[in-house]
């Protein structure tokens, strides 16, 4: 049991400092940009709710906040199923383990824009390993930069790649802490395979499987360099992201106002989703 | 072998594959990429990684990328370290606020931050430096090692801290002689995590350099869009990225499952 001392404020005031200044100040800066208009020079005019109310009235968020979650939506429709299987039929002991668990690993530590960068270059359609069996073993007409379609397959199929082992390493964290016993006693009584996963492994890997998915969704919602550097938002639109979309009106139009005020319903939907998760999590934890 | 086996491996060959491409690609001349498609490099060359090692642009890359990723991490471990001691030990004022307004940061878009993080360092004289990129990595670095190593901690019985007292031992000298050996294993997970998150990133690490402290990554953005088509070039500096991954994972390969699931199972 933990026992009550406001002492340990203390201990974690450095981080609080670090944090503050680091979230705090610029957040404060966004909302300052979000209820003002500036024509340069440094001269900047109330504008009060205009930017949100114009933003939530714009069709141009509304088709990339729909991306978004259909970018979110696919990848944690395949990656979460995917991963809890791939975690089932992994060894659980020997000397494959951890041979599987580094390979498995490698993909999340390769720089972002390297991973895009490395898809492109797979995905060339006459140069690129993918691209050339697909267009000329395969014989599907396959090119990124001028099928929406395509192009979305990709960047789905690039998180697959990049994301899925986290999910499997979670879920495999889960299940190599369920102890033998539990699988003897289930062979006794005679259970099934189905029954062993339902009532042993899924209740085992509960709590895994909620950080999974609230890394997941944190994550492919603010994905930026991955897509941008592999399609650039095209062709077209059709791949641009929220934050591609953010990052385009802040850095490339420098439309401080409409982007501050994007910034911050993002944040605003980020944080909402996340905290049903965290509490959903937390609920048997503490 | 059983059956099921095949799937892992499926996977992993998947996974190898992208992976292979690029490394195929690093020892061709960008003339063989160009004229055609060939599984393996038909006149091997080193001539990609030559460059890279004797260009200072390109080396220097690497240099500052390594140096904002180690300042990072040892900053973030070293306030994550009491931070997460005092949430796995006691009940304070606000702990459980706290403690989900700290994961916040881990859930910001980087996007967002990115404009104000200029401007916040600009004005505070630390634009262009490696504190710089450092600092601003510990804003999804930090929550996320107060998470794992709390996570460890709070698998070491209490028991631990009252004897250590009754014997005597003063806090600090309890913490460092008795208290980190029984969570190393979780000082390295966390640490892994923020080499591996500072590392990858690169939106705010872009924004916040111009050149001294520039990261290889986006060294290798410019050059893709400066000099023409390099690919063999880019293809060889992209597999050089892999090392320092590969290596760090390494030295956790026997926690890695535990380190993913935040000590939490």
């Amino acid at each position: 049991m933990k026992t009550e001392n406001q002492k340990a404020w203390l201990f974690v005031l450095p981080v609080l400092f670090l944090v503050a200044f680091n979230a705090l100040i610029p957040i404060m800066t966004v909302v300052n940009y979000s209820v003002q208009e500036t024509f340069g020079n440094n001269l900047f005019f109330w504008e009060g709710l205009g930017w949100f109310e114009k933003l939530l009235n714009s069709d141009r968020f509304y088709s990339a906040l729909g991306r978004q979650f259909m970018f979110t939506g696919s990848i944690l429709a395949i990656e979460i199923p995917l991963g809890i299987i791939i975690a089932l039929s992994m060894p659980r002991q020997g000397f494959w383990v951890p041979i599987c668990l580094v390979t498995m690993a490698l993909p999340m530590l390769i720089p972002w824009n390297v991973v895009g960068a490395m898809w492109n270059i797979f995905t060339l359609p006459d140069i690129g390993l993918l691209g050339y069996f697909l267009n000329h073993v395969l014989g599907v007409s396959y090119d990124m930069t001028q099928d929406p379609a395509a192009a979305w397959a990709t960047i789905i199929i690039m998180d697959v790649w990049h994301w899925t082992s986290l999910v499997v390493l979670l879920c495999y964290a889960g299940l190599v802490s369920i102890p033998d016993a539990y699988y003897q006693a289930a062979k006794i009584d005679g259970a099934s395979n189905w029954a062993v996963f339902r009532y042993i492994q899924i209740p085992k890997m509960k709590n895994v499987l909620t950080i999974a998915i609230l890394l997941r969704f944190m994550d492919s919602f603010n994905i930026y360099t991955e897509p941008f550097v592999l399609t650039g938002g095209g062709p077209g639109n059709s791949t641009t992201l929220l934050s591609i979309d953010l990052v385009k009106i802040a850095l490339g139009q420098f439309d401080l106002g409409p982007a501050a005020a994007m910034s911050l319903i993002y944040f605003a939907i980020t944080l909402l989703v996340s905290w049903v998760f965290y509490t959903l999590m937390m609920k048997d934890d503490r | 072998m059983k059956k099921r086996y095949f799937i892992p491996l499926i996977y992993i060959l998947f996974l190898m594959l992208p992976i292979y491409w690029l490394i195929t690609m690093s020892f061709k001349t960008t003339g063989e990429i160009l004229s055609g498609f060939s599984l393996f490099p038909q006149d091997l060359t080193f001539e990609n990684y030559r460059v890279i090692f004797t260009d200072p642009t390109w080396y220097w890359g690497y240099i500052n990328s390594i140096s904002y990723v180690t300042l990072n991490t040892v900053i973030s471990i070293a306030v994550a370290l009491p931070a997460a001691y005092a949430f796995s030990r006691y009940r304070f004022l606000g702990d459980k606020q706290l403690f989900f307004w700290l994961l916040t940061n881990r859930m910001a878009p980087a996007a967002v931050f990115a404009l104000p993080f200029f401007q916040l360092y600009s004005a505070v004289g630390l634009f262009d430096t490696y504190l710089a990129v450092a600092l601003a990595h510990t804003l999804f670095n930090v929550p996320l090692a107060v998470w794992i190593l709390e996570g460890f901690m709070r698998s070491v019985p209490k028991e631990l801290d009252e004897t250590a007292y009754i014997d005597g031992y003063s806090f600090p000298r309890f913490f460092v002689k008795i208290f980190l050996p029984n969570i190393k294993a979780g000082v390295g997970v966390a640490a892994f995590f923020c080499f591996m998150f500072s590392w990858v990133e690169l939106l705010l690490a872009k924004t916040l350099t111009a050149v001294h402290a520039k990261p290889i990554a986006a060294i290798m953005t410019k050059t893709a869009s400066s000099a023409g088509y390099e690919l063999g070039l880019l293809a060889a500096a992209g597999t050089l990225t892999i090392i320092p991954g590969a290596i760090v994972i390494y030295f956790v390969r026997n926690y890695i499952a535990k380190g993913f699931a935040m000590g939490r199972v």
